[in-house]
This record gives structure tokens, sequence and C-alpha cells, in this order.
């Protein structure tokens, strides 16, 4: 599995994504600091596959997809989609290159304009990047329907007159419209009933079959991101701290902060769910515009050594494919780990090497 | 739509008759007599007829049945003949005013055009004045341009009309002497030098009026733009990589204005009730000015008229501003 990924073309490739939001305060508005939304974030998506993005809520998963189609616009990095300059490209240029690159929202109520009809909601991409004429629009747009399992007759109908599942499958319609090739799907099904969870999730799986199309699927949802990636990111606090493989993550997770967050997810099995041991953490969550000094888990961190105080971890590959940002699974520091931390100037040397890798 | 609208309408005839009744009994029953117009040197006898002449010596009930049968029977078939050539209204008595002896609805329709030029043109001005300001204000928001824009509207929201009147009048008629300082009702518009006088006497109160009702508007137009502008609709406008301008414009502006229609709508009947203040001050002959010099007169027939007027045209565009909304937010319908 890792090899054939790796031979597939990567179609998205995100260097060291930064998304801070200034923090304003005083009688003269002043930039006091930053809350550090994503803060450092480095990943492939390789053509085709699904990249599950997990972790707990106000970890960055949203803003960092948000920030890679430029509807925030990032504080530094870089974000190649298709080979393609995204996060520094002009306003037009950017404009030319949004059909290729479409995003499911999580809240289908709130992301759909009220005052405008399911046909005319679907059909607006088409107006703005294409010349079809009035027939060949209606047609694409009873496709689309089609494709997402709506009724034709529904075209003059408006978002608030249809239930949740059906709203999310016209957000679907809607960004499948110009053909794209990568689709950022943020907790496309949080919002939803566990019922139509499904349905929702199966349709994504098929129209990914049907159109080779490329998945950021955004979620805190375990089970759903086992069900549907091929590989998965897990983000802690502006940061991935893991990354590896579906299976190899969900079997065998390295980072602790990625075990507490598998641990919680329950069993169907009441044998299995009796034995499970859920790793509990304590303290707080660490706020992101005053992250800690070293590692951002550091603070709840149950295997936690002094270097993890005062020393960031570096992001790299401790086996095919499976990346991850933790000393424990460093080797230079997991030999000393017990007597000392290491020297903190090698190791920050060490960081830039790997993340500029 | 249609139902909605009938039943709406059957049910402002029971409102309207008590607003009707309340207007009576409360220009009636406040201190001031139309006796007291008449000067003391005129004998009690003499008096007593003048007020018999006008009915005003009439118990209450029978004063208030006979301005209903008027308002409501008499008035509109001496308009229907005054359209139709007919004859139907020969022999009944209108609605005549205490002051003049005149029908009280052609002296209305007298004062009617300076009114809806001057308070209707401010408002026009203000409205075309206001939703830029907000639309931009709401976009830009904490710039200087909005910053600017909440401290004019402030200033023009809680500064009086007769200051802004008196200070406008003090700078540009006294001092600078571009525009006049009365505004001149019998001017007629026959060329263009006429025209130019009209345009110039209508500067300042149109200009009060417009900067009064613009602060206004612009701050429910910025709020309502802000309110949408966050919302998640608007993202998806800008993923599916639409013109920033068809952005703010068509999926923005569109849902903003559905309270703000409202509230223009809601304004309206306040043109036709005149701005009694900045009429007197520029001495427009106005609707408004004509309410005030009657109650001063305890012109009843006159302040009962004109009350209930605009209690029908408030009645009507609260109507006519929730019938809007249904047209515009597809998801309010009324069945």
């Amino acid at each position: 599995m890792p090899e054939a990924a790796a031979a597939r073309r990567k179609l998205v490739e995100v260097r060291d994504l930064r998304m801070h939001f200034p923090i304003y305060a005083g009688l003269l508005r002043r930039r006091v600091g930053a809350v550090k939304a994503v803060d450092g974030v480095s990943f492939d998506i390789h053509e085709g596959e699904t990249l599950g993005l997990v972790g707990e809520s106000g970890c960055g998963k949203s803003t960092c997809g948000r920030a890679l189609l430029r509807l925030y616009e990032p504080t530094s990095g870089s974000i190649r989609i298709d080979g393609r300059e995204i996060a520094t490209a002009g306003f037009d240029t950017l404009r030319t290159l949004r059909p290729i690159m479409q995003m499911v929202f999580q809240d289908p109520q709130a992301s759909l304009n009220p005052r405008m009809t399911v046909g005319s909601i679907i059909g607006e991409p088409l107006d703005e990047h294409t010349r079809l004429s009035r027939r060949e629009k209606q047609e694409r747009i009873h496709e689309l329907m089609d494709a997402v399992g709506l009724n034709r007759a529904f075209a003059n109908r408006y978002p608030h007159e249809f239930s949740g599942g059906q709203r999310q499958s016209i957000g679907i319609a809607r960004a499948l419209a110009l053909n794209p090739r990568f689709i950022v799907c943020d907790e496309p099904i949080a919002a939803l009933d566990v019922s139509i969870q499904a349905q929702v999730v199966n349709l994504l799986e098929d129209l990914q079959a049907r159109f080779g199309l490329t998945y950021l699927f955004i979620s805190h949802d375990l089970s759903m991101v086992r069900h549907i990636a091929d590989r998965v990111a897990v983000m802690d606090l502006g940061r991935i701290a893991e990354l590896a493989p579906r299976d190899a993550l969900y079997e065998a997770p390295l980072h602790p902060y990625s075990q507490a967050l598998l641990s919680a997810v329950p069993e169907p099995d009441p044998n299995a769910e009796t034995r499970r041991r859920r790793i509990i953490l304590t303290g707080d969550v660490p706020s992101p515009a005053n992250p800690p000094r070293g590692c951002n888990f550091s603070t709840r961190c149950p295997r936690v050594m002094p270097v993890c105080r005062e020393v960031e971890p570096a992001f790299r590959e401790v086996a095919p494919g499976h990346f991850t940002a933790c000393h424990l699974h460093d080797p230079a520091i997991s030999q000393t780990a017990g007597t000392a931390a290491a020297p903190e100037a090698k190791s920050t040397a060490d960081t830039h090497v790997q993340q500029g890798a | 739509m249609f139902t909605y609208t009938l039943r709406r309408l059957l049910l402002a005839i029971p409102t309207l008759l008590v607003i009707s009744l309340v207007i009576f009994l409360l220009v009636d029953l406040a201190p001031g007599s139309p006796a007291s117009q008449i000067p003391l040197t005129v004998p009690a006898e003499v008096r007593m007829r003048i007020l018999e002449a006008m009915g005003a010596n009439e118990p209450i009930h029978v004063r208030y049945l006979l301005w209903l049968k008027q308002f409501f029977v008499v008035e509109p078939l001496v308009w229907v003949d005054a359209t139709f050539g007919t004859a139907f209204s020969e022999g009944m008595q209108r609605i005549l005013s205490w002051q003049s002896r005149s029908p009280v609805f052609d002296v209305i329709v007298e004062r009617l055009p300076q009114t809806l030029t001057v308070v209707g043109m401010a408002y026009v001005v203000g409205v075309l004045i206001a939703l830029p300001i907000g639309i931009y204000s709401a976009y830009r928001q904490y710039s200087w341009f909005d910053q600017i824009g909440t401290f004019v509207a402030m200033v023009g929201f809680s500064v009086p009309t007769f200051f802004t009147g008196l200070v406008l009048i003090l700078v540009f008629a006294v001092n600078l002497g571009w525009f006049p300082s009365i505004y001149n009702t019998s001017l007629r518009v026959t060329d263009w030098e006429s025209f130019v006088a009209q345009v110039r006497q209508m500067v300042l109160p149109v200009a009060v009026l417009a900067l009064y009702n613009a602060s206004q508007i612009s701050r429910y137009m910025r709020a309502s733009m802000l309110d949408n502008l966050n919302q998640d609709y608007v993202r998806t406008a800008r993923a599916k990589g639409l013109r920033e301008r068809v952005v703010v414009l068509k999926h923005v502006l569109r849902n903003s204005m559905i309270p703000v229609v409202t509230v223009i709508a809601l304004g309206i009947p306040t043109i036709f009730g005149g701005a009694i203040i900045t009429e007197q001050v520029f001495r427009v002959n106005g609707l408004g000015a004509l309410l005030i010099g009657a109650i001063q007169a305890s012109d009843l027939p006159m302040v009962q008229t004109l009350t209930f007027i605009f209690a029908v045209l408030i009645v009507i565009f609260n109507l006519i501003a929730d019938v809007l909304y249904g047209l515009l937010d597809p998801r309010i319908r009324y069945d």
C-alpha cells in the first residue's frame, strides 16, 4: 500500500503552511499576538486517494482545509495543487484555479444561499466559469442532481425545503459542477443524523470511484475516517502529530496523542468494549494563542519527558509512509531519554532539516 | 398570498375604527375649543350661533358618527364625482375645516405637493446615500470610511433637525448666500430659470431631512450586511470562484436587503406626515405645517382627518412591508 501510494502522482503538496489570526487589543487596537490555528503543517495528497484529517475540536482542522483552498489568506507556507501554487496566487489567477478545487461544507443549511433555488445554486459556478447555453446548463444541472440522487423536479425549490441529508447532497452537487479534481470535505457529516451520515459517505465514495476524485476528509468521527480514508493525519493544536496509512495508524498509533484519541473509539463488540482501556488525558488544552514551549502536547502527554517541554519535536518518517512528531520516536533522543534532554541547539537544527525535507 | 393580504385588509377595518375613535376622543377632550378662536367682542348669542353652524355644539357621539359617514361615504363620492363628472354627492355635507370653513380634503390636496416634493425627495436622497454607505461600511468594517460613516450617522441621528436646519441656514443662506432660507410655495416651475430656483430652494430642507434619514437607514444596511457577510453561504460563493463583486452584490446584498426594504417601506408613511419641524424651519407650506396650525386653532375636523389618514397609511405600509418580506425571502410563505 505505501509503495502503491508513492508511485501515484502527488496532487496536493502542502509545505509548512501557517495560518495565524491576529489578536487586537487595547485602546489603539494594537496587534498583541496571534491565534496560531495552523502552525507549520506539511503533507501530500496523492491523486485519487482520501486523506483523513482528524483531531479534537479547535485543533485547526477546518482552518487548515479552508486555508488550503485560499478561503483564508495563509500567513506563510506553500500549497501546490496539480503543480500550481495556490498560497500566493493573485486573485484572478486564483479564480481560474477554483474549478479544480472545491469544498463540501460542514453546515449544509447555512452554506447554501437561502434566496437561491437549488438549480441556481448548482448552476452558478457554470455561469462563472463556462460558456454553456441555457439548455446545456440545465442538462448539466440535472446530470449533477442525478449523480447525487436528487429528484430533477426539485431544481426550482429552495434549500429550506429539504432535509439535512438532501441539503448536503445539494452542497456536493454544487462542488462537483465544475469537474473538480480535489475536494476538501470539511466535516461533511458532522451536522447530520447518524442514519443519514452513511448515505452521504457512501455517496462521496461512489463519486470518488466514478470521477477519480481526491479528498481531504476532515472529521472528528474516527470510525467514519477509518471507513473512508486511505491515509490519516492526526492534528493537535495547529500541527500534525502523526500521519500514516490508515491501517498502520489504527492498529499501532505511535504518537501518544493519537493513542489517546484512538482509545476513545467505542468497540461494537460488548466483550471487547468492557476490556477497552481508555487513555484519559488530564490537564488543559493549551491556548492556540499561547502554545507551550516545546511539544504542543507536552502539557497533557502521559509519557512526557523533560526534553518535550524544551524542544519542538521534528516531523520525521519512522517507518515507510509513517510520520510522527514525537521525541519518543526520535532515535537521537529516545536513547538518552532517561538521562537528560538532548542539547537544544542540535535538535532545533534537526527540526529545520526535517521540515525543509 | 392573496388570501393573506385579504385577511389582513379585513383585520385592518376594526383596527382603523378603534384608531379613529381614539384620535377623535383625544382631540376632542384636549383643552381648547373652537370658541376660543372667536374674539371676545362677539356677543354670546352670536358666538352660540357660530358654534351651531359649525356643528361643534352637538353631543360627541353624533359628531363622531357624522365624521365617520363624511370620511367613508361623502368624501369618496366627492372624489368619484370629480373624476367621472357624476353627481352622487350633491347636497351632502363634506368635512369642513373650522378654521377656513373650506373642505378639509381640498386643503390637504393643496398642501400635499409641497410635502411630497420636499420630504419625499429627502427620503429618496437619504435612501440613495444610505445604501452605498451602509454596504461599503460593512464590507470594510472598522476602516476609516466606516469610522467616519459611523460618526456622521451618530451626529445625523442625534442632532435634532431644527438645529441642523438652523446651522445650514446660517452657513449657506446667511453667510454664503448660496441658497434661500425660506421655501417659496407659490413658485411655479415653467422654464429653466424657475426650475433652478426650485432646486435651489429645495436644497437646504432636503439636505437636513436626507441627513436624518440616511443616518438611520445606513445603520440598518450596515448591520444587515455584517450579519450576512459572515454567513457560510458567502464562503460557499467564494469557493465557487465568483468575482468579489458578484459575491457582495448578489449573494450578500440581496439577502441583506430583506430587513432594509421593510424599514424603508415602514418609513414611507412618515413622508406624508410631513416633517413638522423642518417644514416650520424652512417655511415649507406642507402637511406638517397644516397639522401644527390646525392643532393650535383647535380645528378638530382637520386634525382628526389628517391623523386618521396617517394611521391608514401606516397600516397599509405595514401590510406592504409584510408582503414584500414574503416576496423577498423564500423561507417566508403566507398561506
